[in-house]
């Protein structure tokens, strides 16, 4: 086939391209250009698009001989992925920028250029499998390598997305693609792994959003409305969060407070007890299923923040929207992160949390009613 | 099989210049030594000054040797600014044409950025010409206040081939400075330095034959410049470093026959690329070469430039569909760390920033066939039909 290798610079695409060219592939590897301005290209110290990462992406592509390109998507990247960011950020929501990247650039724009000019798939470093299944679809799995797993930011990948996808690295642990990439001579072997995300340099996000929105003054309130302290914008706060709150007054029971919503429209963030974190009951929006969209109630694992826990639970989907009714109650679900649902190590689907609620009655025959319901509404 | 069609980049060296470069790398010496064996290299500097001087008439003691255009560009804008500044502050004004080579508009942007300096851009027309009125009227707003006018001989874009001695008959009147960026003309146009009546003029060895790493400045000797690189004070004190005996050598090889052959490459290339851009543009009623093009004429384009506006395409998609097919050419587009921009000498022609995408610089050399043209013909309309689609859904 003729693959283009996304190549960011660092050692797991690189690694990638190469796995792809001895698999007998025709292999062009490209660079995205995401950053809008040169002098970040010149001067940003991290990230996946400075001018050191390009070349070092453009070094490897010559020492396996394959063509070498820089593909500019900052527009597209900005539009889609940088001020969906922000604007999620002000609606009082943690949005998670690389999911939303994968799904609008690297497996769309990306993709579909490449399917334009003539390659037939799209190979990235991305840590998860895609497994041919009975029937001869191809599923996505989590990778053999549970620490480095990013199957979670790729559950918005539809059936026709993973038809042209190949992660040639999801069966292999990480230390190894180091040793891999040193065996084959590619200076970025020892290169640190990029974190973060890749448009804030320097990791400020809290700064980086106070730049694009600027500060607002607003209350820190508990349930009851009683304000318990001053924050400098409400966007900057996730619920679930317990760090930075800076409260004036300490809580009457001596209990640590989390922050258990955040209020866009009247910049309030209301804090509380961890016993008010606890949710079993999960709305999803923009679902997006890696095959065949489910039918009626499916059990589930749950998961709803990268590097995070899976939780038992039971789901169903209702158009674009989804219902996740976990066994247990679980703590940190923060609206805007994406609840990706797994059949063992197969990605489902994902959706973008809404809301989410205790509720008192969840056994099987009531959530099935709840969904005859819906779905007749 | 691979079609090499980015002469303007760099061109392959030419046999008689490679071996007299082998010959003298073979060879000890440093001409600033004074011993015989320094004496021997010293020999071959000042003679091979002397022929590149005769082949650009200009006088040998007007030839500064620099590493190429980058340097020499830099040497002519920065050296020239700031001894005028040094004479006269009130002269901080730069007239600089808008198609210029980055290495021109670079330190432009440094000298206001850092140095105080000022600028008018002198605008060019459709073609790429610019009308020695513009450049009367852009003194003549504060003759006093200027520095130097620059303005490029001819254009490593598009080709257009500027008359030159028309702006230095306005600035001469004025006795300003002017400095002319003839990377691109030397040896492919008649260049003739006192002729012009430039003051300052930048060509480099690897465009026309030679190898990369040499250039000169010819530079008229009343011409004050501060020196950018400071040592052991070769070249008149203006360029200090160590004299590249061997580039130097094969640079002049280079240039000589260069200009020994013009007329008869004129020709041939001239014929070359009419038949391209004819053929290219019979491929799709919206291709279009961009400057100015007449057919049969070598003289107000480079005859080995065909610049083609694909609309509808991205000039990187092209350039990777044609490298695929075996066909090396260049997006004419600037690149800003890697990444296309819309180039800005098409943006200073008043073409589109939409058609400016679809650039296609495809540069013709003394290696290049009928049968380079024959596979770029072949290859133009998939990559073009692919670039189109891929273009349509970016």
């Amino acid at each position: 086939m003729r693959v283009v290798a996304a190549m960011s610079g660092g050692v797991d695409s690189a690694v990638a391209a190469a796995r792809m060219l001895d698999a007998g592939h025709e292999v062009v590897g490209v660079h995205l250009a995401l950053s809008q301005s040169a002098a970040t290209l010149r001067e940003s110290a991290r990230g996946c698009c400075t001018i050191e990462d390009a070349g070092d992406a453009r070094r490897v592509a010559d020492r396996l001989g394959i063509p070498f390109y820089v593909w500019d998507m900052a527009a597209r990247f900005k539009r889609d992925v940088v001020d969906d960011f922000t604007r999620e950020y002000a609606a009082g929501r943690t949005p998670n920028p690389c999911l939303r990247c994968n799904e609008k650039i690297k497996f769309a724009a990306l993709l579909d250029k490449a399917l334009a000019l003539g390659f037939d798939a799209v190979a990235t470093g991305h840590y998860a499998q895609i497994v041919e299944g009975v029937d001869g679809r191809r599923e996505l799995h989590r990778a053999v390598d549970m620490a480095k797993d990013q199957s979670y930011v790729l559950g918005v990948l539809d059936e026709d997305q993973l038809a042209r996808s190949f992660f040639p690295l999801g069966d292999t642990v990480k230390p190894r693609i180091r040793e891999e990439a040193a065996e084959r001579g590619f200076y970025v072997a020892s290169k640190p792994d990029s974190h973060d995300i890749c448009f804030i340099a320097d990791g400020d996000t809290k700064g980086w959003l106070t730049r694009e929105l600027g500060a607002a003054r607003g209350e820190i309130v508990d349930s009851d409305g009683a304000v318990l302290g001053q924050h400098d914008g409400a966007f900057a706060y996730t619920v679930g969060q317990r760090r930075g709150l800076a409260l004036s007054r300490p809580a009457a029971d001596g209990q640590p407070r989390y922050v258990v919503e955040v209020r866009p429209e009247t910049n309030q963030v209301v804090v509380g007890t961890a016993e008010l974190l606890g949710v079993n009951a999960i709305t999803g929006d923009h679902a997006r299923w890696c095959g065949p969209a489910p039918t009626g109630t499916v059990r589930v694992g749950a998961q709803v923040r990268a590097h995070g826990e899976e939780f038992p639970a039971t789901a169903w989907a209702v158009g674009d929207r989804l219902e996740v009714r976990l066994d247990e109650r679980i703590r940190g679900v923060a609206p805007g992160q994406s609840v990706v649902l797994y059949d063992g190590s197969r990605v489902v689907g994902s959706a973008t949390i809404a809301a989410s609620r205790l509720e008192r009655v969840t056994t099987p025959s009531a959530t099935t009613t709840t969904t005859t319901t819906k779905d007749a509404v | 099989m691979n079609a090499y069609l980015d002469h303007a980049a760099t061109t392959p060296m030419l046999p008689a210049a490679l071996a007299a470069m082998a010959e003298q790398l073979a060879i000890v010496g440093n001409p600033s030594s004074l011993h015989r064996t320094g004496r021997a290299a010293r020999r071959v500097v000042e003679e091979s000054r002397e022929r590149i001087a005769r082949e650009v008439g200009a006088r040998p003691s007007e030839v500064v040797f620099t590493s190429g255009g980058t340097e020499s560009d830099n040497l002519a804008l920065k050296g020239t600014y700031w001894a005028r500044r040094d004479a006269d502050p009130a002269r901080n004004r730069l007239l600089v044409s808008t198609a210029e080579h980055h290495a021109v508009l670079d330190c432009v942007e440094f000298l206001v950025e850092h140095e105080g300096a000022t600028v008018t851009w002198l605008e060019c027309d459709a073609d790429g010409v610019i009308d020695a009125e513009t450049v009367r009227a852009a003194i003549e707003t504060d003759p006093g206040s200027v520095a130097l006018v620059s303005a490029m001989w001819a254009n490593n874009e598009v080709g257009t081939v500027q008359n030159v001695t028309a702006i230095s008959a306005v600035t001469r009147e004025h006795g300003i400075p002017f400095h002319t960026d003839a990377v691109q003309a030397a040896g492919h146009v008649p260049v003739d330095f006192a002729a012009s009546g430039a003051d300052l003029m930048a060509i480099t060895a690897h465009k026309l034959g030679g190898p990369v790493g040499v250039g000169a400045l010819v530079a008229r000797r009343e011409a004050k410049m501060v020196p950018l690189v400071h040592g052991g004070g070769q070249e008149r004190q203006v360029r200090s470093g160590t004299l590249d005996t061997a580039g130097i050598a094969a640079f002049s090889v280079a240039l000589a026959e260069c200009v020994a052959g013009l007329e008869h490459e004129t020709a041939r290339l001239v014929a070359l690329r009419d038949d391209l851009i004819d053929r290219a543009m019979a491929l799709s009623a919206d291709i279009r070469p961009s400057g100015f093009w007449l057919r049969g004429d070598g003289t107000r384009r480079l005859p080995g430039n065909a610049h083609l506006i694909v609309p509808g395409c991205d000039g990187d998609s092209l350039l990777y569909l044609l490298d695929a097919a075996g066909i090396s050419c260049s997006t004419g587009s600037a690149c800003q760390a890697g990444v296309p921009r819309p180039s800005h000498v098409l943006l200073a022609l008043g073409v589109s920033e939409s058609d400016a995408r679809g650039a296609l610089r495809l540069t013709l050399g003394h290696t290049s066939t009928a049968s380079d043209v024959d596979a770029l013909i072949a290859a133009l309309p998939a990559a073009i039909d692919r670039a189109r689609r891929a273009r349509a859904i970016a």
